[in-house]
C-alpha cells in the first residue's frame, strides 16, 4: 500500500483508555476473545494504532506479533485512521458487471486518492468492498451509512459535493 | 415456558395481528435492500399517517424477495386480500394511504403487476400472483416478508419453536438425527454434505464432552445474499434450528459467525437472542427439560476464507482465519478442539419445518439426491433481480426466463455463473439441465451458496473468469503454496490474455496450473479457485483463443484489446470529442471528420458519450 | 494400538493405527519429501510437498497429517503426485530469490535439494510479480532475507511454541503474507532472545546467523594479536554432522586439531570455565541457603534465557545467579590470569569462542562483561561457522587424528564441565560439588540420572545434609515461563532451578548444525548429541569440578576462594530490565 504514514497523532485521552480497559476486562476470560476486543477497540479509536495493540497485548497476555498478524489478516481492521466520510465502492459481481469499476475510477479522479487512502484534510477516505448484498441496486457505492444505488460515473462529483 | 404457553401466544398473535379480521395490516420490506432503496422514509410516512388509527397497523418485515422493485409495501385487508405495491416513495405511500387504506380502492399504477415487465403478470395485484412468485416454493424463506422479524411472538404464531418443543418433549436425540438423515437435507453452503450425517459424526459421547454448534453466516460469495435475507427476515428460525442440533448432538453452546458487513442482520439476531432468552427458549432447562442451550454472536472481520469451516473456527478462536488440514474433521476436533457441527444459515432455516412436517414431506421434493428447495440470488443481466427459492430440479431456463423475467434490453443469454468464485459458468447448452448438486458439478460448476449471476452477449467470459480470480487472489489466506502463489500466477496469465500478450503456450500453462491448484490446495477456497477459469475454458474456449490469436475481445470488454475509431461518414467534425478527450488523442479540423490516434487513446470512452452523432465506434 | 493393513505402492504393510501416511511410508523405507512439517510443532499441511495419492480420495492427500486407516491404498510416486510436486516447486521458485551460488545454504538447502531431486529445469516458467523485501540484519545474531522465505512457518512455530517468545509471525494475507515482526519492526527492536532456534529449522537461506568467520581469519592474520580460542562442550557433539557424520558422534580430538590447524595460538576448553562456574555457582547457592538469600536460585549460563528473563520476567532478576556464563568467565580469566602468566597485554589478546549458540553473539556485547577493561570475549562464532572455517581452510577434518589435547593452563576439565551442554547437566555438575561441600562426604554415585533426559521440565528432591533440596530443570523458554509462573503463584517451592534457553539444552542450540526436517522428524537430535557428552563424562578420570587440579591452582594462585572479592570482580555480572519493544515512534509504520 502506498504513502499511508500515520501522520495523525495518537489520541491518548484517558476516557478512551478507560473504555478500552473495560472491554478487555469484560472479555478477558472468554475463549477466543481477541477478535471481539479488537473490533470494539476499533470502534473506540476508529483504527488500531500500535498504542492500542500494545495495550491489548499487555492486558490479554498475547504477543504483540500475534495481534498484528490478526489485524493485518482481516480487511476490516485498519492501521490508519479513516476520513470523516468513508467512501466504499462495491466491486462484487453484480456491481462489477454493471460498471462499478468506472464509478471507482471517477471517485479516484475527483478526490485524487487511491483506495486505502485518506484525503489530506481527513475528510474522505476511499475503499473498495465486496458484495454488500444490494445487488439489485448495482452499481452501489456507500458514503458512511448512506447507500447510493445505480450510480452513474457522471453523478459521482455531485454525490461527493453533498459532503464537502 | 411450556408448550401450552407457546400455543397461547400463537393463538393470540394470529387473531390479533397476523390473521386479524379487524385491522388492515401494512407491511414494509425493511431488509438491507429495502433500506438501501429508501424504505425507511416510506415506513416513517405510513407510520405517521396511520398514527392514532386503530384500524391500521404498520409493521416492518424482512426481504420480500424482489429486490429490483424495492421499496415494497404490502397491504392485507381484514378480508385477507393482499396487495403488493412496488417502488414506493413517501409520496406514493401517501396516495396509497388515502386511496387504498382509507378509501378501500387499490392504486393500480404502483401495483406489482403494472410495474413488472412480464406480460403475463399484468393482472397480478399481489406478489403471489406473479410468475416470479408462482414458480417458487418457499421453505427457508417462508417467513421472510411475512412477519416482523423483531417480534418473537409473530415467529411463534407461524409455528415457531414448535419444532424445538417437539424434539425436546417427544423425540430422542437419535430420532432427531434419523429424521435429518431421512430428509436427505444437504448443506446449503456450498459443498452439499448431508446434514444428518454431519450431526451423526458429532453425536458420540453425549454429555461427557463439551461440543459446539456453529452457524456459518459469513456469506461472502459475491452475488449471494440469501443468508442475509433469512437473518434479517426470520432470525428465530436459525436459533431454533441450532438448539435442535444442540439437543441432537449433545452441545450446550452455539456460535453464529456473521459478517460484519450485515449490520441489520446482526442487530436483528441480537434482538432475537435476547427475546428467546427472555422467554426461556434459549438458556437453561428449555421447556422444563434438562436441555440447556445458549448462543453467542461472533462478527467476521472481512475475510472471505472464514466461510470455510475450519477457517471459521480458527477465527472464532481468535486467530488469523486460516484453514486447517482435515482430518481431523470438525465433528471430531472442531472449535477449541472440541466436536463441532457447522451449518449455514439456509440449511438451518429448513430444519424446523423438517422436524414439524416430517422427513418424508421434505424428501418428496427435489431430485433423487438433492432434496427440498434451494434459494438463489438472481443478479446480473436479468429483469427480476432478487431472491428466489425453487424446488431442486427446476431448470436454469425456468429460473431465468420465467421467474427471472428474462434478459433486459432484448439481449441474448450467454451464461449463468453459479457458486460464486468457487463455481463455474453454465452455458446455453445446459439451459435445460435440472438444477441440483450433482448436475451442477457434472457440468463444471457447483451449487455454492446460491449466487446466480446472469450474463448476456455483452459480457466477456475471459474477463468474468479473471474477475473471479482477482477475488480469490485477494481473499486467499496465503497459507498453502498452490493458493498463495498459484492463483496469483494464474491471474497473471489471465492478464496476459486479456491484454493481448499471451501465446497459445500460455493457454496450456493456464490449464495445467488450474488443474494442479484444484488438486493440491489445502482448503475448499483454493481447490475451487480455478473453477471459473476451467469452466469458461470448457464452454468458451473460442473466446480465449480470440483474445490470444486475433488479439480481439469478441464482447468488446477487455479494454486493452479495443480499438476506438471515428466513422468518417457519421462524423460532422463538431470537435466535441476532441475537446473532451483527456489525453488529446483526437485530431481533426472543424467540420471535417476527426481521427483517433490509437497510440495515445486510453479507451476511456469519453468521446463516445460526447458524440451526438454516435460516430465513435469500438472494435 | 492395533495394527491396520494398508498398501503402499501395491505392497502390503501392517502399521500401527493412528500414525500418519508419512510415518507409515517411512516404515516402508519411503521418504516422502516435506517442507513445512515439523513433528508436534508445525503440523499445518501448508507446503503441499508431501501430497500422495490415496485410492478413493477426491484430491491429493496431505501425508504429513493424514492418518492411515484399514485398507488404505497409498501411492507415493505416481505421475500425478510427481507432477504436483514439480508444479509446487516451480511456484515456490517463482517467488524465490534464486541466487543459489552466493547463498549460505547452497549445498544443504532443503528447497535446493528437492529441486535437484525433481529435476526442476524450467525454474522460471511461472515468473511474475515478486514482492521485494529488505534484509533485516538489525539483530546481532541473525539476518532475515524474506526474499528466500517459502512461508513454511517452521521459524514462527518454534519461536512461539518452544520458546514462548513469538516475536515473529505471519503478517498480511494471501500473496502478501510475510514473516516478520509487528509493525515491520526490526528484530533488534523486539524482545527476541537471540536463541537462533528459527535458524536451525529454516529449510532455506531465509534465516542465517551473522557470519563472523572473516573477523576470525583477519585476527589470526594480524601479527600484533594473540588469538586464542575456547570451545563450548556441545560443539564437539555436533560439529561432526557438518562433515557428514551421523548425529551424536563426538569429535573432540579432530576439533582440537582443526583449531590448531586454523592457526589459533592456544586452543582452550570452555569446559574449564564450566568447572569454574560450578565452583562459583555452588558457592552462591550454599551462601543463599545458609544466609537466607533469594531462592530459588536460577542458573545463568544461557544468555538466551537471561535475555528472556530480562524481557519477560524482570521481577525474577534477583533470583538469577550473578555468575557470568562459562564463556564470559573464560574470557575474564584468559585476559587476567592467563595474560599475566603468559606475559601478554590483555589488549593484545583476541578471545574467540566457538559456541553452539547464537545468543552468545549478543552476550559478548552486554554491559558488565568486560572485567579487564576490554571485552571478556571478542568474537563468538557458532558451530556452523567453525565448520565453514575448517572447510574454507581446506582442512580434511575427518582425516585428522582423533586424539587431541587442549592447551594448558585453561584446557583441563572434569566430566562435570562436559555435561553442561545437555539439559540438566549444569544442575548435575552443581550437585556433584554442592552435595560434597555441604555433607563433607564423598558421593558414592556421581550420576544424578533423575534430571537427565530431554523432557522439557524435570524435577527432583534430594536430601542433602538433612535438608530437602527441591530442584527443577527446564529447557526451552516456553517451559521456563511455565516454571516461573508456578514459582510465582506459590504452586512450586524450588530451591534451585536450571534453565536452558534451547529445548534439550546447548546440544540443540541455535548455532548447531542444521539438520533437515527429514532427520528432525524421525531422529531425536538432542538426545543423541547429549549422549555423546554423557559418554565423554564417563571417560573423564575426574568428574567433579572441585577436583579439577587447574581450577584448584587458579584459586590458590589467583582468586583465593569462590566468591572472593576478586572472583566477584571477574566472574560475576549484573542484569537489567528490558522493554518488550523499543519505542514505536522511532519507527514509521508501513503497511
Amino acid at each position: 500500500m502506498k504513502a499511508a504514514q500515520n501522520a495523525v497523532p495518537f489520541n491518548n485521552d484517558p476516557a478512551l483508555q478507560e473504555r478500552l480497559q473495560a472491554i478487555i476486562e469484560k472479555y478477558k476470560d472468554e475463549k477466543g476473545a481477541l477478535i471481539p476486543v479488537l473490533q470494539q477497540a476499533q470502534d473506540i479509536y476508529g483504527y488500531l494504532p500500535i498504542e492500542v495493540q500494545m495495550a491489548v497485548a499487555k492486558a490479554m497476555d498475547v504477543p504483540l506479533e500475534k495481534i498484528y498478524g490478526v489485524v493485518t489478516f482481516y480487511s476490516f481492521f485498519n492501521l490508519y485512521p479513516k476520513g470523516d466520510y468513508e467512501i466504499s465502492v462495491c466491486l462484487g459481481t453484480a456491481c462489477y458487471v454493471k460498471g462499478s469499476r468506472k464509478v471507482l475510477d471517477c471517485i479516484q479522479e475527483t478526490l485524487s486518492i487511491e483506495p486505502g487512502q485518506c484525503t489530506s484534510d481527513r475528510k474522505f477516505s476511499l475503499d473498495t468492498c465486496r458484495c454488500i448484498g444490494a445487488c439489485g441496486l448495482a452499481p452501489v457505492m456507500l458514503i458512511n451509512d448512506d447507500v447510493y444505488g445505480r450510480v452513474l460515473p457522471a453523478e459521482v462529483p455531485e454525490i461527493i459535493s453533498k459532503y464537502q | 415456558m411450556k408448550l401450552q404457553d407457546l400455543n397461547s401466544i400463537k393463538e393470540r398473535v394470529l387473531s390479533d395481528v397476523l390473521e386479524s379480521t379487524e385491522t388492515i395490516r401494512v407491511l414494509v420490506g425493511l431488509a438491507t435492500c429495502g433500506i438501501a432503496s429508501g424504505a425507511v422514509p416510506v415506513m416513517e410516512k405510513l407510520t405517521e399517517l396511520a398514527a392514532g388509527n386503530e384500524k391500521i397497523s404498520v409493521s416492518k418485515t424482512g426481504c420480500i424477495g424482489i429486490c429490483q422493485y424495492e421499496p415494497i409495501v404490502e397491504v392485507i385487508t381484514p378480508d385477507h386480500q393482499k396487495t403488493t405495491y412496488v417502488k414506493v416513495t413517501p409520496e406514493k405511500a401517501e396516495i396509497i394511504y388515502k386511496e387504498h387504506l382509507l378509501g378501500g380502492t387499490p392504486v393500480p399504477d404502483y401495483l406489482v403487476g403494472t410495474v413488472l415487465p412480464s406480460g403475463e403478470d399484468e393482472i397480478a395485484t399481489c406478489l403471489e400472483e406473479t410468475i416470479f412468485y408462482k414458480k417458487q416454493h418457499r421453505i427457508a424463506l417462508r417467513n421472510c416478508g411475512r412477519i416482523d422479524p423483531e417480534q418473537i411472538d409473530q415467529y411463534i404464531a407461524t409455528d415457531g419453536y414448535q419444532a424445538l418443543g417437539k424434539v425436546l418433549t417427544t423425540m430422542s436425540p437419535d430420532d432427531v438425527i434419523q429424521t435429518m438423515l431421512d430428509s436427505g437435507l444437504r448443506g446449503r453452503g456450498g459443498a452439499g454434505f448431508p446434514t444428518g450425517l454431519k450431526w451423526k459424526f458429532a453425536s458420540g459421547n453425549r454429555g461427557n464432552v463439551q461440543k459446539y454448534v456453529c452457524c456459518n453466516a459469513d456469506e461472502g460469495d459475491p452475488g449471494a445474499f440469501m443468508d442475509r435475507a433469512v437473518l434479517e427476515g426470520d432470525p428465530h428460525a436459525v436459533l431454533e434450528a441450532m438448539a435442535i442440533a444442540g439437543y441432537a448432538i449433545g452441545a450446550s453452546m452455539g456460535y453464529i459467525y456473521v459478517r460484519a458487513e450485515y449490520p441489520t442482520a446482526i442487530a436483528r439476531l441480537r434482538i432475537a437472542i435476547d427475546q428467546a432468552k427472555e422467554l426461556g427458549l434459549l438458556g437453561d432447562n428449555i421447556f422444563g427439560t434438562d436441555f440447556s442451550f445458549d448462543i453467542d454472536l461472533r462478527l467476521g472481520s472481512g475475510a472471505f476464507v472464514c466461510g470455510e469451516e475450519t477457517a471459521l473456527m480458527t477465527s472464532i478462536e481468535g486467530n488469523r482465519g486460516e484453514p486447517r488440514p482435515r482430518p481431523p474433521f470438525p465433528a471430531v476436533k472442531g472449535l477449541f478442539q472440541q466436536p463441532t457441527i457447522l451449518n449455514n444459515v439456509e440449511t438451518w432455516a429448513n430444519i424446523p419445518r423438517i422436524i414439524l412436517n416430517g422427513a418424508e414431506w421434505f424428501s418428496s421434493m427435489g431430485t433423487e439426491k438433492s432434496k427440498g428447495t434451494k434459494v438463489f440470488a438472481l443478479g446480473g443481466k436479468i429483469n427480476n433481480t432478487g431472491l428466489v427459492e425453487i424446488e431442486m430440479g427446476t431448470t436454469l431456463r425456468e429460473v431465468i426466463e420465467e421467474i427471472g423475467g428474462g434478459i433486459p434490453n432484448g439481449k441474448a443469454f450467454k451464461a449463468a455463473q453459479t457458486g460464486g468464485p468457487s463455481g463455474g459458468c453454465i452455458s446455453k447448452e445446459n439451459y435445460e439441465v435440472p438444477i441440483d448438486y450433482d448436475n451442477l458439478i457434472a457440468i463444471g460448476s457447483m451449487m455454492g451458496s446460491g449466487g446466480l449471476i446472469v450474463m448476456d452477449e455483452d459480457n466477456c467470459m475471459v474477463d468474468i473468469a479473471k474477475f473471479f480470480l482477482e477475488f480469490t487472489v485477494d481473499e486467499s489466506c496465503g497459507k498453502c503454496t498452490p493458493c498463495r502463489i498459484g492463483t496469483r500466477r494464474l491471474l497473471e496469465i489471465m492478464e496476459k490474455i486479456t491484454s493481448g500478450n499471451a501465446t497459445m503456450k500460455d493457454l496450456e500453462h493456464l490449464e495445467e496450473l488450474a488443474t494442479y491448484i484444484k488438486e493440491d490446495a489445502l482448503c475448499g477456497l483454493g481447490q475451487t479457485a480455478p473453477n471459473p477459469v476451467l469452466s469458461t475454458l470448457r464452454y468458451f474456449r473460442h473466446e480465449y483463443e480470440a483474445h490470444i490469436k486475433n488479439k480481439k475481445c469478441p464482447a468488446g470488454v477487455c479494454k486493452d484489446l479495443l480499438v476506438f475509431s471515428i466513422n468518417p461518414h457519421l462524423c460532422v467534425g463538431c470537435g466535441l470529442c476532441q475537446s473532451k478527450c483527456p489525453t488529446g488523442a483526437i485530431f481533426g479540423t472543424l467540420r471535417k471528420p476527426h481521427v483517433i490516434n490509437p497510440e495515445i487513446c486510453i479507451r476511456c470512452g469519453t468521446c463516445i458519450s460526447a458524440c451526438k452523432q454516435e460516430a465513435v465506434e469500438v472494435v | 494400538m492395533a495394527d491396520v493393513n494398508i498398501k503402499i505402492n501395491n505392497v502390503d504393510y501392517q502399521v500401527p493405527e493412528g500414525i500418519t501416511i508419512l510415518e507409515a511410508a517411512r516404515m516402508a523405507n519411503i521418504h516422502i519429501p516435506t517442507l513445512c512439517f515439523l513433528k508436534e510443532v508445525n503440523e499445518i499441511g501448508a507446503c503441499r510437498m508431501c501430497v500422495v495419492e490415496v485410492k478413493g480420495a477426491k484430491g491429493l492427500v496431505t501425508s504429513c497429517v493424514y492418518p492411515v486407516s484399514e485398507g488404505m491404498e497409498i501411492f507415493t510416486h505416481t505421475k500425478r503426485v510427481i507432477d504436483s510436486r514439480v508444479k509446487n516447486l516451480q511456484l515456490l521458485l517463482s517467488n524465490h530469490n534464486r541466487e543459489c551460488l552466493s547463498c549460505v545454504r547452497s549445498g544443504n538447502c532443503e528447497l535446493q535439494s528437492l529441486c535437484r531431486l525433481y529435476d526442476i529445469r524450467e525454474d522460471s516458467i511461472y515468473d511474475g510479480e515478486k514482492p521485494m523485501y529488505d534484509l533485516d540484519g538489525s539483530a546481532v545474531h541473525l539476518v532475515r532475507d524474506n526474499n528466500k522465505c517459502i512461508l513454511c512457518r517452521r521459524c514462527t512455530a518454534v519461536c512461539e511454541k518452544y520458546q514462548g517468545v513469538g516475536v515473529i509471525g505471519p503478517n498480511e494475507r494471501g500473496f502478501n503474507t510475510n514473516i516478520g515482526s509487528p509493525f515491520n519492526m526490526k528484530l533488534a527492536d523486539t524482545s527476541c532472545v537471540c536463541c537462533g532456534q528459527c535458524i536451525t529449522v529454516c529449510p532455506t537461506g531465509a534465516l542465517a546467523e551473522k557470519d563472523n568467520t572473516f573477523d576470525v581469519f583477519s585476527a589470526i592474520e594480524d601479527p600484533t594479536k594473540h588469538v586464542i580460542v575456547q570451545v563450548a562442550p556441545s560443539v564437539r557433539a555436533g560439529l561432526g554432522e557438518e562433515f557428514g557424520l551421523p548425529v551424536g558422534v563426538g569429535v573432540e580430538g579432530q576439533m582440537i586439531n582443526a583449531l590448531r590447524a586454523l592457526g589459533f595460538a592456544k586452543v582452550f576448553d570452555t569446559n574449564f570455565a564450566a568447572d569454574l562456574t560450578i565452583m562459583e555457582e555452588a558457592n552462591e547457592f550454599i551462601q543463599r541457603v545458609q544466609n537466607g538469600g533469594k531462592l530459588p536460585l536460577i542458573t545463568s549460563c544461557s544468555p538466551g534465557w537471561i535475555k528472556y528473563c530480562e524481557h519477560y520476567h524482570p521481577d525474577m532478576i534477583p533470583h538469577l545467579s550473578s555468575c557470568k556464563s562459562p564463556q564470559q568467565m573464560f574470557g575474564a580469566i584468559a585476559k587476567s590470569y592467563y595474560a599475566e602468566k603468559a606475559g601478554i597485554d590483555p589488549k593484545d589478546i583476541v578471545m574467540v569462542s566457538v559456541m553452539p549458540c547464537t545468543a552468545k553473539k549478543f552476550e559478548i556485547g552486554r554491559d558488565d562483561q568486560a572485567a579487564n577493561g576490554v571485552p571478556d570475549v571478542d568474537i563468538a562464532i557458532t558451530t556452523r561457522e567453525l565448520a565453514r572455517m575448517i572447510k574454507r581452510a581446506n582442512i580434511d577434518f575427518l582425516a585428522l587424528p582423533k586424539e587431541g589435547v587442549f592447551d594448558d593452563p585453561l584446557g583441563k576439565s572434569t566430566g562435570a564441565g562436559v555435561i553442561f551442554g545437555a539439559t540438566g547437566g549444569v544442575m548435575e555438575a552443581a550437585l556433584r560439588t554442592a552435595v560434597e561441600k555441604l555433607t563433607g562426604k564423598e558421593l558414592e554415585n556421581v550420576e544424578f540420572t533423575e534430571i537427565r533426559g530431554t523432557d522439557g521440565i524435570k524435577e527432583a528432591t534430594y536430601n542433602v545434609a538433612g535438608m530437602d533440596v527441591n530442584i527443577c530443570v527446564c529447557s526451552g523458554t516456553a517451559n521456563a515461563n511455565k516454571v516461573l509462573n508456578m514459582v510465582k503463584s506459590g504452586e512450586k517451592n524450588y530451591h534451585f532451578i536450571e534453565v536452558m534457553c534451547c529445548p534439550g539444552g546447548c546440544v540443540n542450540g541455535g548455532g548447531q548444525p542444521r539438520q533437515p526436517a527429514e532427520v528432525r522428524n524421525f531422529v531425536d537430535i538432542k538426545a543423541l548429541r547429549a549422549k555423546a557428552l554423557y559418554d565423554l563424562d564417563k571417560e573423564r578420570p575426574l568428574r567433579k569440578s572441585h577436583e579439577n587440579p587447574d581450577i584448584i591452582a587458579l584459586y590458590d594462585e589467583f582468586l583465593s576462594e569462590p566468591g572472593s572479592h576478586k572472583a566477584h570482580a571477574l566472574l560475576h555480572t549484573s542484569y537489567i530490565k528490558r522493554p518488550m519493544y523499543n519505542d514505536p515512534k522511532s519507527h514509521p509504520v508501513k503497511k
